[in-house]
Protein backbone atom coordinates (compact mmCIF):
# COMPACT_ATOMS: atom_id res chain seq x y z
CA UNK A 1 0.00 0.00 0.00
CA UNK A 2 1.00 3.46 -0.46
CA UNK A 3 1.76 6.09 1.99
CA UNK A 4 1.24 8.71 0.05
CA UNK A 5 -0.73 8.98 -2.96
CA UNK A 6 -1.88 12.05 -4.25
CA UNK A 7 -3.72 12.18 -7.87
CA UNK A 8 -4.29 15.08 -9.91
CA UNK A 9 -4.07 17.64 -7.31
CA UNK A 10 -4.83 21.09 -8.36
CA UNK A 11 -5.18 24.63 -6.36
CA UNK A 12 -5.63 28.12 -7.53
CA UNK A 13 -5.37 31.44 -4.96
CA UNK A 14 -7.80 33.47 -7.25
CA UNK A 15 -6.73 33.27 -10.95
CA UNK A 16 -3.11 31.89 -10.15
CA UNK A 17 -2.47 28.49 -10.42
CA UNK A 18 -0.54 27.11 -7.77
CA UNK A 19 -0.90 23.53 -8.70
CA UNK A 20 -1.37 21.84 -11.69
CA UNK A 21 -2.62 17.92 -12.15
CA UNK A 22 0.57 17.08 -9.34
CA UNK A 23 0.29 13.36 -8.97
CA UNK A 24 3.20 11.04 -7.20
CA UNK A 25 3.03 8.00 -4.60
CA UNK A 26 5.83 7.72 -2.06
CA UNK A 27 5.80 3.94 -0.30
CA UNK A 28 6.67 3.10 3.06
CA UNK A 29 10.48 3.00 3.60
CA UNK A 30 11.29 5.45 0.49
CA UNK A 31 13.09 8.78 1.31
CA UNK A 32 11.31 11.25 -1.29
CA UNK A 33 12.69 14.73 -1.49
CA UNK A 34 10.73 17.52 -2.99
CA UNK A 35 12.44 19.34 -5.24
CA UNK A 36 11.89 23.39 -6.09
CA UNK A 37 12.88 27.05 -6.03
CA UNK A 38 10.97 29.68 -3.99
CA UNK A 39 7.47 29.78 -5.23
CA UNK A 40 7.21 26.27 -6.62
CA UNK A 41 4.38 25.48 -5.25
CA UNK A 42 5.69 23.18 -2.36
CA UNK A 43 4.39 25.23 1.17
CA UNK A 44 0.61 24.74 -1.05
CA UNK A 45 1.30 21.30 -1.42
CA UNK A 46 2.16 20.99 2.23
CA UNK A 47 -1.03 23.08 3.03
CA UNK A 48 -2.64 20.44 1.24
CA UNK A 49 -0.99 17.66 2.33
CA UNK A 50 -1.79 18.54 5.62
CA UNK A 51 -5.16 19.43 5.59
CA UNK A 52 -4.73 23.16 6.26
CA UNK A 53 -6.54 23.68 2.53
CA UNK A 54 -8.85 21.64 1.16
CA UNK A 55 -8.47 20.55 -2.54
CA UNK A 56 -11.29 21.39 -4.76
CA UNK A 57 -9.59 19.21 -7.71
CA UNK A 58 -7.65 16.15 -7.11
CA UNK A 59 -7.16 13.57 -4.60
CA UNK A 60 -4.96 12.59 -1.49
CA UNK A 61 -5.13 9.42 -0.12
CA UNK A 62 -2.41 8.30 3.33
CA UNK A 63 -2.25 4.65 3.88
CA UNK A 64 -5.32 4.63 1.73
CA UNK A 65 -7.26 6.58 3.76
CA UNK A 66 -8.89 9.45 1.55
CA UNK A 67 -7.64 13.37 3.43
CA UNK A 68 -11.57 14.08 2.00
CA UNK A 69 -13.36 11.48 2.97
CA UNK A 70 -11.51 10.61 6.27
CA UNK A 71 -9.55 13.24 7.24
CA UNK A 72 -8.90 12.38 10.79
CA UNK A 73 -8.03 8.69 10.14
CA UNK A 74 -5.23 10.24 7.39
CA UNK A 75 -3.83 12.76 9.87
CA UNK A 76 -3.36 9.89 12.23
CA UNK A 77 -1.08 8.12 10.19
CA UNK A 78 0.98 11.07 9.17
CA UNK A 79 3.89 12.83 11.34
CA UNK A 80 4.59 16.76 10.33
CA UNK A 81 7.73 19.32 10.64
CA UNK A 82 6.55 22.68 9.63
CA UNK A 83 8.80 25.09 7.78
CA UNK A 84 8.40 27.42 10.54
CA UNK A 85 9.09 26.12 14.05
CA UNK A 86 5.55 25.54 16.25
CA UNK A 87 7.42 24.96 19.36
CA UNK A 88 6.14 26.07 22.94
CA UNK A 89 9.53 27.86 23.92
CA UNK A 90 8.39 28.33 27.29
CA UNK A 91 8.26 24.61 27.96
CA UNK A 92 10.42 21.79 28.33
CA UNK A 93 11.42 19.28 25.69
CA UNK A 94 9.08 16.11 27.67
CA UNK A 95 6.22 18.42 27.70
CA UNK A 96 6.27 20.07 24.45
CA UNK A 97 6.14 16.15 23.27
CA UNK A 98 3.91 15.31 26.02
CA UNK A 99 1.44 18.18 24.91
CA UNK A 100 1.53 16.59 20.75
CA UNK A 101 1.13 13.36 22.42
CA UNK A 102 -1.98 14.43 23.66
CA UNK A 103 -3.28 15.63 21.22
CA UNK A 104 -2.95 12.86 19.57
CA UNK A 105 -4.63 10.98 22.15
CA UNK A 106 -1.87 8.87 24.17
CA UNK A 107 -2.31 8.59 27.60
CA UNK A 108 0.37 10.46 29.94
CA UNK A 109 2.07 7.19 30.33
CA UNK A 110 2.37 5.62 26.86
CA UNK A 111 3.56 9.46 26.39
CA UNK A 112 6.62 9.36 28.50
CA UNK A 113 7.34 5.99 27.04
CA UNK A 114 7.30 7.26 23.04
CA UNK A 115 8.41 10.36 24.20
CA UNK A 116 11.80 8.46 26.01
CA UNK A 117 12.24 6.31 22.73
CA UNK A 118 11.84 8.96 19.94
CA UNK A 119 14.63 11.27 21.77
CA UNK A 120 16.57 8.10 22.00
CA UNK A 121 16.30 7.83 18.22
CA UNK A 122 16.81 11.58 17.99
CA UNK A 123 19.78 11.41 20.48
CA UNK A 124 18.55 13.63 22.39
CA UNK A 125 17.27 11.48 25.33
CA UNK A 126 19.60 13.95 27.57
CA UNK A 127 17.94 16.87 26.75
CA UNK A 128 14.39 16.01 28.09
CA UNK A 129 13.97 18.69 30.85
CA UNK A 130 15.54 21.42 29.67
CA UNK A 131 13.51 24.24 27.94
CA UNK A 132 12.96 24.60 24.18
CA UNK A 133 14.12 28.07 24.34
CA UNK A 134 17.62 26.97 25.55
CA UNK A 135 18.21 24.64 22.74
CA UNK A 136 20.23 25.40 19.33
CA UNK A 137 18.31 25.74 16.11
CA UNK A 138 19.28 22.37 14.78
CA UNK A 139 17.87 20.49 18.24
CA UNK A 140 15.14 22.62 17.90
CA UNK A 141 14.47 20.91 14.49
CA UNK A 142 15.56 17.23 15.77
CA UNK A 143 12.94 18.12 19.01
CA UNK A 144 9.96 18.72 16.15
CA UNK A 145 10.90 15.95 14.43
CA UNK A 146 10.91 13.69 17.35
CA UNK A 147 7.25 15.10 17.95
CA UNK A 148 6.09 14.52 15.04
CA UNK A 149 7.18 10.66 15.34
CA UNK A 150 5.30 10.42 18.93
CA UNK A 151 2.11 9.16 17.66
CA UNK A 152 4.14 6.75 15.31
CA UNK A 153 2.90 7.61 11.95
CA UNK A 154 3.57 5.89 8.82
CA UNK A 155 4.39 8.57 6.97
CA UNK A 156 6.76 11.69 7.83
CA UNK A 157 6.30 15.19 5.72
CA UNK A 158 9.23 18.00 6.17
CA UNK A 159 8.96 21.58 5.13
CA UNK A 160 12.56 23.08 5.00
CA UNK A 161 12.89 21.51 8.01
CA UNK A 162 17.15 22.50 7.53
CA UNK A 163 16.59 25.85 6.41
CA UNK A 164 18.49 28.01 8.70
CA UNK A 165 20.74 25.36 10.27
CA UNK A 166 24.56 25.51 9.79
CA UNK A 167 26.07 22.29 7.69
CA UNK A 168 26.83 19.97 10.57
CA UNK A 169 23.28 20.55 12.28
CA UNK A 170 21.88 19.79 8.33
CA UNK A 171 23.62 16.97 7.95
CA UNK A 172 22.57 15.23 11.42
CA UNK A 173 18.74 15.90 10.85
CA UNK A 174 19.33 14.31 6.94
CA UNK A 175 20.91 11.57 8.39
CA UNK A 176 18.47 10.63 11.52
CA UNK A 177 15.84 11.29 9.33
CA UNK A 178 17.40 8.88 6.12
CA UNK A 179 18.06 6.29 9.03
CA UNK A 180 14.10 6.41 9.96
CA UNK A 181 13.08 5.91 6.50
CA UNK A 182 15.94 2.97 5.87
CA UNK A 183 15.36 0.90 9.68
CA UNK A 184 11.61 1.61 10.53
CA UNK A 185 9.99 1.81 7.13
CA UNK A 186 8.41 4.94 7.47
CA UNK A 187 7.73 7.00 4.01
CA UNK A 188 9.56 10.18 4.17
CA UNK A 189 8.12 13.41 2.32
CA UNK A 190 11.00 16.43 2.12
CA UNK A 191 10.30 19.30 0.56
CA UNK A 192 13.21 21.32 0.35
CA UNK A 193 15.34 23.83 -2.18
CA UNK A 194 18.66 22.30 -0.76
CA UNK A 195 19.86 19.58 -2.73
CA UNK A 196 22.30 18.02 -0.21
CA UNK A 197 20.02 17.07 1.73
CA UNK A 198 19.48 14.54 -0.91
CA UNK A 199 21.12 10.70 -1.14
CA UNK A 200 21.92 9.12 -4.31
CA UNK A 201 19.29 6.54 -3.45
CA UNK A 202 16.33 9.05 -2.69
CA UNK A 203 13.77 9.12 -5.06
CA UNK A 204 13.27 13.07 -6.46
CA UNK A 205 10.82 15.04 -7.66
CA UNK A 206 10.71 18.28 -9.21
CA UNK A 207 8.55 21.00 -9.09
CA UNK A 208 8.15 24.22 -9.83
CA UNK A 209 5.65 26.72 -10.93
CA UNK A 210 2.90 23.91 -9.69
CA UNK A 211 4.32 21.51 -12.10
CA UNK A 212 6.30 17.87 -11.45
CA UNK A 213 9.11 18.51 -13.98
CA UNK A 214 10.82 15.61 -13.04
CA UNK A 215 10.67 12.08 -10.89
CA UNK A 216 13.21 9.19 -10.48
CA UNK A 217 15.91 8.38 -8.35
CA UNK A 218 18.42 11.03 -7.98
CA UNK A 219 21.46 9.08 -9.64
CA UNK A 220 19.41 8.52 -12.35
CA UNK A 221 18.20 11.76 -13.14
CA UNK A 222 21.68 13.38 -13.19
CA UNK A 223 24.48 10.73 -13.42
CA UNK A 224 27.07 12.98 -15.05
CA UNK A 225 26.39 16.88 -13.84
CA UNK A 226 25.25 16.43 -10.43
CA UNK A 227 21.68 16.94 -9.30
CA UNK A 228 22.26 20.80 -7.82
CA UNK A 229 23.18 21.56 -11.54
CA UNK A 230 20.81 19.26 -13.01
CA UNK A 231 18.45 20.86 -10.82
CA UNK A 232 19.25 24.32 -11.36
CA UNK A 233 19.19 24.38 -15.38
CA UNK A 234 15.82 22.39 -15.11
CA UNK A 235 13.93 24.68 -13.61
CA UNK A 236 16.10 27.79 -15.39
CA UNK A 237 14.57 26.37 -18.59
CA UNK A 238 11.27 26.57 -17.32
CA UNK A 239 11.45 30.01 -16.11
CA UNK A 240 12.77 31.13 -19.15
CA UNK B 1 -10.30 9.20 28.64
CA UNK B 2 -11.08 9.59 24.91
CA UNK B 3 -9.03 11.40 22.40
CA UNK B 4 -11.20 14.31 22.65
CA UNK B 5 -10.93 14.63 26.34
CA UNK B 6 -7.36 14.00 26.16
CA UNK B 7 -6.69 17.33 23.72
CA UNK B 8 -8.94 19.01 26.08
CA UNK B 9 -6.88 18.37 29.32
CA UNK B 10 -3.81 18.88 27.17
CA UNK B 11 -5.04 22.17 25.96
CA UNK B 12 -6.35 23.56 29.39
CA UNK B 13 -2.59 22.53 30.94
CA UNK B 14 -1.11 24.07 28.28
CA UNK B 15 -2.96 27.26 28.90
CA UNK B 16 -2.73 27.33 32.90
CA UNK B 17 1.37 26.78 32.16
CA UNK B 18 1.60 29.94 29.77
CA UNK B 19 -1.11 31.66 32.35
CA UNK B 20 1.79 30.78 35.01
CA UNK B 21 5.09 31.85 32.80
CA UNK B 22 3.28 34.94 31.46
CA UNK B 23 2.54 36.61 35.71
CA UNK B 24 3.02 39.94 33.76
CA UNK B 25 -0.24 39.51 31.62
CA UNK B 26 -2.15 38.18 35.11
CA UNK B 27 -1.10 42.01 36.96
CA UNK B 28 -1.33 43.96 33.80
CA UNK B 29 -4.85 42.81 33.01
CA UNK B 30 -5.78 43.33 37.01
CA UNK B 31 -4.47 46.89 37.19
CA UNK B 32 -6.97 48.12 34.34
CA UNK B 33 -10.10 47.60 36.42
CA UNK B 34 -8.91 48.70 39.66
CA UNK B 35 -7.76 51.98 37.92
CA UNK B 36 -11.31 52.26 37.06
CA UNK B 37 -12.95 50.71 40.39
CA UNK B 38 -10.33 52.75 42.68
CA UNK B 39 -10.04 56.00 40.50
CA UNK B 40 -12.72 56.21 38.23
CA UNK B 41 -15.25 55.15 40.34
CA UNK B 42 -14.06 56.87 43.76
CA UNK B 43 -13.91 60.15 41.48
CA UNK B 44 -17.67 59.97 40.92
CA UNK B 45 -18.76 58.39 43.64
CA UNK B 46 -20.44 61.78 44.62
CA UNK B 47 -22.19 62.62 41.41
CA UNK B 48 -23.71 59.10 40.57
CA UNK B 49 -25.46 57.57 42.91
CA UNK B 50 -28.07 54.95 42.30
CA UNK B 51 -31.23 54.46 42.87
CA UNK B 52 -32.81 51.20 43.88
CA UNK B 53 -32.89 48.89 40.41
CA UNK B 54 -32.83 45.15 39.86
CA UNK B 55 -31.12 43.82 40.95
CA UNK B 56 -30.16 45.90 43.88
CA UNK B 57 -32.61 46.30 46.96
CA UNK B 58 -31.29 49.18 48.46
CA UNK B 59 -29.47 52.18 47.40
CA UNK B 60 -25.17 51.58 46.40
CA UNK B 61 -22.39 53.26 45.78
CA UNK B 62 -21.18 53.45 42.18
CA UNK B 63 -18.15 51.60 42.86
CA UNK B 64 -20.42 48.62 43.85
CA UNK B 65 -22.45 49.19 40.70
CA UNK B 66 -19.36 49.23 38.30
CA UNK B 67 -18.22 45.90 39.55
CA UNK B 68 -19.87 43.14 37.54
CA UNK B 69 -19.22 46.15 34.58
CA UNK B 70 -15.80 45.61 35.49
CA UNK B 71 -15.15 41.99 35.63
CA UNK B 72 -16.66 41.65 32.29
CA UNK B 73 -14.53 44.22 31.34
CA UNK B 74 -11.68 41.57 32.56
CA UNK B 75 -13.32 38.78 30.62
CA UNK B 76 -13.45 41.19 27.31
CA UNK B 77 -10.24 42.05 27.16
CA UNK B 78 -8.91 38.52 27.72
CA UNK B 79 -10.97 37.29 24.70
CA UNK B 80 -9.18 40.03 22.54
CA UNK B 81 -6.06 38.78 24.48
CA UNK B 82 -7.01 35.17 23.87
CA UNK B 83 -7.70 36.53 19.90
CA UNK B 84 -4.62 38.34 19.31
CA UNK B 85 -2.42 35.26 20.76
CA UNK B 86 -4.15 32.87 18.17
CA UNK B 87 -3.56 35.55 15.27
CA UNK B 88 0.24 35.53 16.56
CA UNK B 89 0.04 31.21 17.04
CA UNK B 90 -1.01 31.25 12.93
CA UNK B 91 0.88 33.82 11.86
CA UNK B 92 3.97 32.20 13.72
CA UNK B 93 2.63 28.43 12.85
CA UNK B 94 2.33 26.62 15.74
CA UNK B 95 -1.98 26.84 14.92
CA UNK B 96 -0.68 24.88 11.99
CA UNK B 97 0.05 22.04 14.45
CA UNK B 98 -2.58 22.29 16.54
CA UNK B 99 -4.96 21.86 13.22
CA UNK B 100 -3.45 18.83 12.09
CA UNK B 101 -4.30 16.80 15.13
CA UNK B 102 -6.57 14.26 14.48
CA UNK B 103 -9.44 15.65 15.49
CA UNK B 104 -12.33 18.11 14.21
CA UNK B 105 -11.52 21.56 13.98
CA UNK B 106 -14.39 22.72 15.64
CA UNK B 107 -13.81 20.89 18.78
CA UNK B 108 -9.95 22.41 19.11
CA UNK B 109 -11.31 25.53 18.55
CA UNK B 110 -13.52 25.03 21.59
CA UNK B 111 -10.99 23.90 23.62
CA UNK B 112 -8.42 26.80 22.66
CA UNK B 113 -11.71 29.42 23.66
CA UNK B 114 -12.50 27.39 26.90
CA UNK B 115 -8.86 27.37 28.01
CA UNK B 116 -8.91 31.19 27.13
CA UNK B 117 -12.08 31.55 29.62
CA UNK B 118 -11.02 29.98 32.55
CA UNK B 119 -7.67 32.07 32.95
CA UNK B 120 -10.29 34.81 32.48
CA UNK B 121 -12.22 33.24 35.14
CA UNK B 122 -9.01 33.36 37.42
CA UNK B 123 -8.43 37.10 36.88
CA UNK B 124 -12.21 37.80 37.49
CA UNK B 125 -12.08 36.17 41.04
CA UNK B 126 -8.64 37.63 41.71
CA UNK B 127 -10.12 41.64 40.90
CA UNK B 128 -13.23 40.83 43.51
CA UNK B 129 -11.01 39.48 46.31
CA UNK B 130 -9.19 42.73 45.20
CA UNK B 131 -12.34 44.97 46.03
CA UNK B 132 -13.53 43.04 48.54
CA UNK B 133 -10.40 43.54 50.69
CA UNK B 134 -11.12 47.74 49.26
CA UNK B 135 -14.75 47.45 51.30
CA UNK B 136 -17.22 46.16 48.19
CA UNK B 137 -19.20 43.75 49.84
CA UNK B 138 -21.61 41.42 47.63
CA UNK B 139 -23.35 38.42 48.90
CA UNK B 140 -21.22 35.95 50.43
CA UNK B 141 -23.14 33.02 47.55
CA UNK B 142 -23.03 35.56 45.23
CA UNK B 143 -19.12 34.74 44.76
CA UNK B 144 -20.30 31.11 43.54
CA UNK B 145 -23.14 32.42 41.64
CA UNK B 146 -21.22 34.32 38.89
CA UNK B 147 -19.29 31.63 38.05
CA UNK B 148 -21.79 29.87 35.45
CA UNK B 149 -22.20 33.23 34.53
CA UNK B 150 -18.73 33.97 34.06
CA UNK B 151 -18.44 31.02 31.88
CA UNK B 152 -20.99 31.62 29.67
CA UNK B 153 -20.29 35.57 29.27
CA UNK B 154 -16.42 34.48 28.61
CA UNK B 155 -17.32 31.92 26.00
CA UNK B 156 -19.73 34.64 24.53
CA UNK B 157 -16.96 36.88 24.00
CA UNK B 158 -13.93 34.23 23.31
CA UNK B 159 -16.34 33.11 20.24
CA UNK B 160 -16.23 37.37 18.99
CA UNK B 161 -12.30 37.04 19.77
CA UNK B 162 -12.16 34.13 17.93
CA UNK B 163 -14.48 35.25 14.99
CA UNK B 164 -12.50 38.19 14.81
CA UNK B 165 -8.96 36.21 14.73
CA UNK B 166 -10.93 34.29 12.08
CA UNK B 167 -11.13 37.20 9.70
CA UNK B 168 -8.08 39.20 9.98
CA UNK B 169 -4.98 37.97 8.08
CA UNK B 170 -2.18 39.69 9.46
CA UNK B 171 -1.10 40.55 13.25
CA UNK B 172 -0.38 44.52 12.72
CA UNK B 173 -3.83 45.03 11.94
CA UNK B 174 -5.40 43.26 14.87
CA UNK B 175 -4.22 45.93 17.57
CA UNK B 176 -6.54 48.51 15.50
CA UNK B 177 -9.48 46.38 15.23
CA UNK B 178 -8.98 45.50 19.26
CA UNK B 179 -9.83 49.22 20.04
CA UNK B 180 -12.32 49.30 17.56
CA UNK B 181 -13.98 46.64 19.18
CA UNK B 182 -13.10 46.69 23.10
CA UNK B 183 -13.91 50.61 23.72
CA UNK B 184 -17.18 51.37 21.60
CA UNK B 185 -18.55 47.86 22.92
CA UNK B 186 -17.39 48.62 26.77
CA UNK B 187 -18.62 52.30 26.61
CA UNK B 188 -21.82 51.70 25.33
CA UNK B 189 -23.33 48.97 27.84
CA UNK B 190 -24.38 49.07 31.16
CA UNK B 191 -20.74 48.32 32.64
CA UNK B 192 -20.49 52.38 33.81
CA UNK B 193 -23.84 53.62 33.73
CA UNK B 194 -27.51 52.11 33.80
CA UNK B 195 -29.95 51.94 30.78
CA UNK B 196 -32.29 54.74 32.49
CA UNK B 197 -29.32 57.06 32.74
CA UNK B 198 -28.45 56.65 29.04
CA UNK B 199 -31.80 57.53 28.72
CA UNK B 200 -31.84 60.62 30.06
CA UNK B 201 -28.97 61.70 27.84
CA UNK B 202 -30.29 59.97 24.15
CA UNK B 203 -32.58 57.46 23.98
CA UNK B 204 -30.90 56.27 20.80
CA UNK B 205 -27.75 55.74 22.89
CA UNK B 206 -30.05 53.45 25.55
CA UNK B 207 -31.16 51.72 22.33
CA UNK B 208 -27.72 51.24 21.29
CA UNK B 209 -26.64 50.03 24.91
CA UNK B 210 -29.40 47.18 25.41
CA UNK B 211 -28.88 45.90 22.07
CA UNK B 212 -25.00 45.63 22.74
CA UNK B 213 -24.47 41.86 23.67
CA UNK B 214 -21.84 43.36 26.28
CA UNK B 215 -24.63 45.03 28.37
CA UNK B 216 -26.12 41.49 28.54
CA UNK B 217 -23.38 39.89 29.49
CA UNK B 218 -22.58 42.74 32.24
CA UNK B 219 -26.23 42.11 33.45
CA UNK B 220 -26.19 38.52 33.70
CA UNK B 221 -23.03 38.48 35.79
CA UNK B 222 -24.48 41.91 38.02
CA UNK B 223 -27.61 39.35 38.23
CA UNK B 224 -25.98 36.33 39.02
CA UNK B 225 -23.73 38.42 42.25
CA UNK B 226 -26.77 38.79 43.43
CA UNK B 227 -28.07 35.58 43.43
CA UNK B 228 -30.74 36.18 40.75
CA UNK B 229 -31.17 34.78 36.78
CA UNK B 230 -31.39 37.12 34.16
CA UNK B 231 -33.33 35.30 31.79
CA UNK B 232 -33.14 37.66 29.18
CA UNK B 233 -29.77 38.33 29.22
CA UNK B 234 -28.84 34.47 29.81
CA UNK B 235 -30.74 33.96 26.04
CA UNK B 236 -28.64 36.88 24.83
CA UNK B 237 -25.44 35.78 25.63
CA UNK B 238 -26.35 32.18 24.84
CA UNK B 239 -27.49 33.13 21.08
CA UNK B 240 -24.18 35.96 20.39
CA UNK B 241 -22.52 33.17 21.35
CA UNK B 242 -23.83 30.25 18.96
CA UNK B 243 -23.54 33.23 16.06
CA UNK B 244 -20.29 34.08 16.82
CA UNK B 245 -19.14 30.49 17.30
CA UNK B 246 -20.54 29.39 13.77
CA UNK B 247 -18.82 32.77 12.11
CA UNK B 248 -15.38 31.50 13.51
CA UNK B 249 -15.78 27.75 12.49
CA UNK B 250 -16.80 29.09 9.14
CA UNK B 251 -13.66 31.09 9.18
CA UNK B 252 -11.65 28.64 10.15
CA UNK B 253 -12.65 25.88 7.75
CA UNK B 254 -10.26 24.69 5.18
CA UNK B 255 -12.67 25.18 2.52
CA UNK B 256 -12.85 28.36 2.37
CA UNK B 257 -11.56 30.65 5.42
CA UNK B 258 -8.93 32.65 6.54
CA UNK B 259 -6.29 29.80 6.56
CA UNK B 260 -6.89 29.53 2.62
CA UNK B 261 -6.14 33.01 1.98
CA UNK B 262 -3.40 33.55 4.28
CA UNK B 263 -0.35 31.67 3.22
CA UNK B 264 0.03 34.17 0.27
Amino acid sequence: MDALAVAGLSFRYGRKEALKGVSFRVVPGEFCALLGPNGAGKSTLFALLTRLFVARQGRIAVMGQDLQQAPHAALAQMGVVFQQMTLDLDLSVARNLAYFGALHGLSRRESAARAQEVLERLDMAERAGERARDLNGGHRRRLEIARALMHRPRLLLLDEPTVGLDARARTAITTHVHALAREDGLAVLWATHLVDAVSPDDTVLILNHGEILQTGQARDLAPENGLARHFIALTEDVAA
Amino acid sequence: MSLYLRALSAILQREALRFLTQRERFLAALVRPLVWLLVFAAGFRAALGLSITPPYQTYITYEVYIVPGLVAMILLFNAMQSALSLVYDREMGSMRLLLTAPLPRWWLLFCKLLAGVLVSILQAYAFLAIAYAFGIRLPPMGYLWVLPALLVAGLMLGAVGLFLASTIRQLENFAGVMNFVIFPVFFLSTALYPLWRMAESSTLLRDICAWNPFTHAVELIRFALYLRLNAEALGWVALTFAVFLGLALWGFDPARGIMTRKTR
